[in-house]
């Protein structure tokens, strides 16, 4: 097979990875796009294999077989509830697997058809996929071990934001001194081994550094930048290999999770860098405002909570982190399908950063079949607010905060679900701690609202049983 | 103006070309479905799977086709973990069958 003949095939397989993207514009397509995108990556690995038919084909097919059949494994095994980890995990691989491809590549440049000594361009394209993967892979760890909750056993993955005076200094100094060598081993002749390894390692200390200092609620943000530095580098490395499919498939991740950053950003209404230089909720400004010991909160039962929605003709449940942790999302359709039995409305309202990653509500509630007509974007819903009888917010926060309307609060700005326009408000948390941003919320001590203190899942459970 | 053109410039047409596509593609993308985009996404950037198979390719074993097995190994557990998650998310929001009836 000639190379041009390859190329072709790559060009195959990049349209139908652009197809798999593009069907994700609705539901209904969504199947057959990553049938594509299956298709494209069956193509890109098989003609690869072709290629090394006279060498080592063997462990690499051993190693294909057993990676697939952990991937295998845990995507059938995974939760939903679980993903934002998953998706983490999966991250770190991609960044280490550039990092290696790129040590295989200055040690022998014959083996991807690169000109031996590598050619200066194609150093620097290496150096720029090599640090972008570093950081991808430690970063992704820190991410996946702060999702996990791994944070009670070892404290780098603490949901709290982990700061320290100087800190931005120190990445900035980090930062520059890793480029430095990068540029080093760009400009020097030949292997240049051990300006390459610093940076690397420095690389791999900075991902670790600038994930850190980011608390729980920010991992939407976190992850969706993490899916688009994993892309870069897959492009960086394509760059160096001249390899056109590597470049389109890394560009198009790359820009996907730059888009699904910024979505994260606006919904939050805070600019990328304040997200990525972290911290936030932990600073000494989130003090909550006013005194909170004054205001009064009346609290009900789940029993309360029921009669109250059987009494109403529309009812909008807005469904936040607690509900994933929870797991309540089989109780929260149980008893959503009870009241649409006995004739009542129901819908729900998802903010785009519920959760902890982009869509993870929606996927949720997919899981637990609840019909995705029924589930709606804030920014659709919002105006329907104020003719809505009952509002249950299930573990949700600061997306429900009304303080966002109110000048000079730290969230001032940020796109809320209305829910303070409803008739009744219920609301179910664990407890009166405030919420991420670490703002005390006006909406709780309102006269039409109603806490149900509990675990999301037990208080579904209870209102269920009412119900009956 | 003559001569080849260097392949990084090639490089450098088809990476801007690309991020176009993504940019106007990714915006297409229904807010509901964003973390099976992830996930695809994910999936689709361990192509870099190629590059992996391509060092660990020479036949005779040095330190450099070594590490190009390990990241073949790497990058399956995402080629195959990412597409799959991603079906079986997808199958979750396909249109259910009324209650009662036969699946």
């Amino acid at each position: 097979m000639s190379a041009n003949q390859l190329t072709l095939w790559y060009l195959a397989a990049s349209v139908l990875f652009i197809l798999a993207l593009k069907g994700l514009s609705s539901p209904v397509t969504a199947r057959r796009g990553n049938l594509f995108g299956m298709a494209g990556m069956a193509i890109a690995i098989v003609f690869t294999l072709a290629l090394i038919a006279r060498g080592n084909t063997g462990p690499v097919v051993l190693a294909m077989l057993a990676g697939g059949a952990i991937g295998a494994f845990v995507a059938r095994r995974v939760e939903m509830t679980q993903m934002p980890e998953l998706v983490a995990a999966m991250h770190s691989l991609v960044g280490m697997a550039a990092v290696l491809i790129a040590i295989a590549a200055i040690n022998n440049p014959g083996a991807f058809g690169v000109p031996d000594p590598l050619p200066a361009g194609n150093k620097l394209e290496l150096f720029v996929g090599t640090f972008v993967g570093a950081i991808t892979f430690s970063g992704s760890v820190i991410a996946f071990g702060k999702l996990a909750g791994l944070g009670s056993r070892f404290r780098v993955f603490s949901s709290a934001p982990i700061v320290f005076p100087g800190q931005h200094w120190l990445n900035l100094a980090i930062g520059v001194v890793m480029i430095g060598f990068g540029v080093a081993f760009f400009l020097s002749p030949g292997e240049a081994w051990v300006p390459f390894i610093l940076m690397t390692g420095l690389a791999f200390m900075l991902g670790f550094l600038i994930i850190i200092p980011i608390g729980g609620a920010d991992m939407p943000v976190v992850i969706s930048m993490l899916n688009s530095y994993s892309g870069w580098a897959a492009a960086g490395i394509g760059f160096s290999l001249n390899n056109a499919m590597l470049i389109i498939a890394g560009s198009l991740v790359g820009s996907s999770g730059a888009i699904l950053s910024y979505i994260m950003c606006k919904a939050m209404n805070r600019s990328f860098a304040s997200v990525i230089l972290g911290g936030f909720g932990a600073g000494e400004g989130a003090a909550a405002t006013g005194g909170a010991g004054q205001k009064t909160v009346k609290s009900g039962s789940a029993e309360d909570a029921s009669f109250l929605l059987q009494n109403a003709a529309s009812v909008v449940i807005v469904p936040g982190y607690g509900l994933a942790v929870a797991r309540a999302q089989h109780a929260v359709k149980e008893m959503t399908d009870m009241l649409v039995e006995q004739g009542i409305g129901v819908r729900f309202a998802i903010h785009p950063v519920a959760g902890r990653m982009p869509g993870h509500m929606n996927v949720l509630l997919a899981e637990a079949e609840v019909p995705y007509e029924q589930v709606f974007e804030m920014e659709d819903i919002n105006g329907e607010m104020g003719t809505t009888d009952v509002v249950l917010v299930l573990g949700a926060n600061d997306v429900v905060n009304p303080l966002a309307y109110e000048k000079g609060s730290p969230i001032y700005g940020m796109p809320i679900i209305d829910v303070h326009k409803a008739r009744t408000v219920l609301v179910n948390k664990r407890s009166m701690a405030a919420g991420y941003a670490g703002l005390d919320n006006p909406l709780f001590y309102m006269e039409r609202t109603m806490m149900v203190f509990g675990d999301a899942k037990k208080v579904v459970e209870d209102i269920l049983k009412a119900l009956h | 103006m003559a001569g080849t053109v260097d392949p990084t410039v090639v490089n450098l047409v088809v990476f801007v070309l690309a991020v176009f596509v993504g940019y106007h593609v990714i915006w297409n993308v229904t807010p509901a479905l964003h973390t099976p985009l992830m996930s695809v996404t994910n999936a689709i950037s361990s192509v870099i799977i190629v590059g992996a198979i391509l060092a660990a390719g020479p036949a005779e074993s040095d330190f450099g086709s070594i590490l190009g097995i390990i990241a073949v190994g790497l990058a399956s557990v995402n080629v195959a973990g990412g597409f799959l998650v991603t079906q079986r998310m997808l199958e979750m929001f396909r249109k259910k069958a009324p209650k009662g009836e036969a699946k």
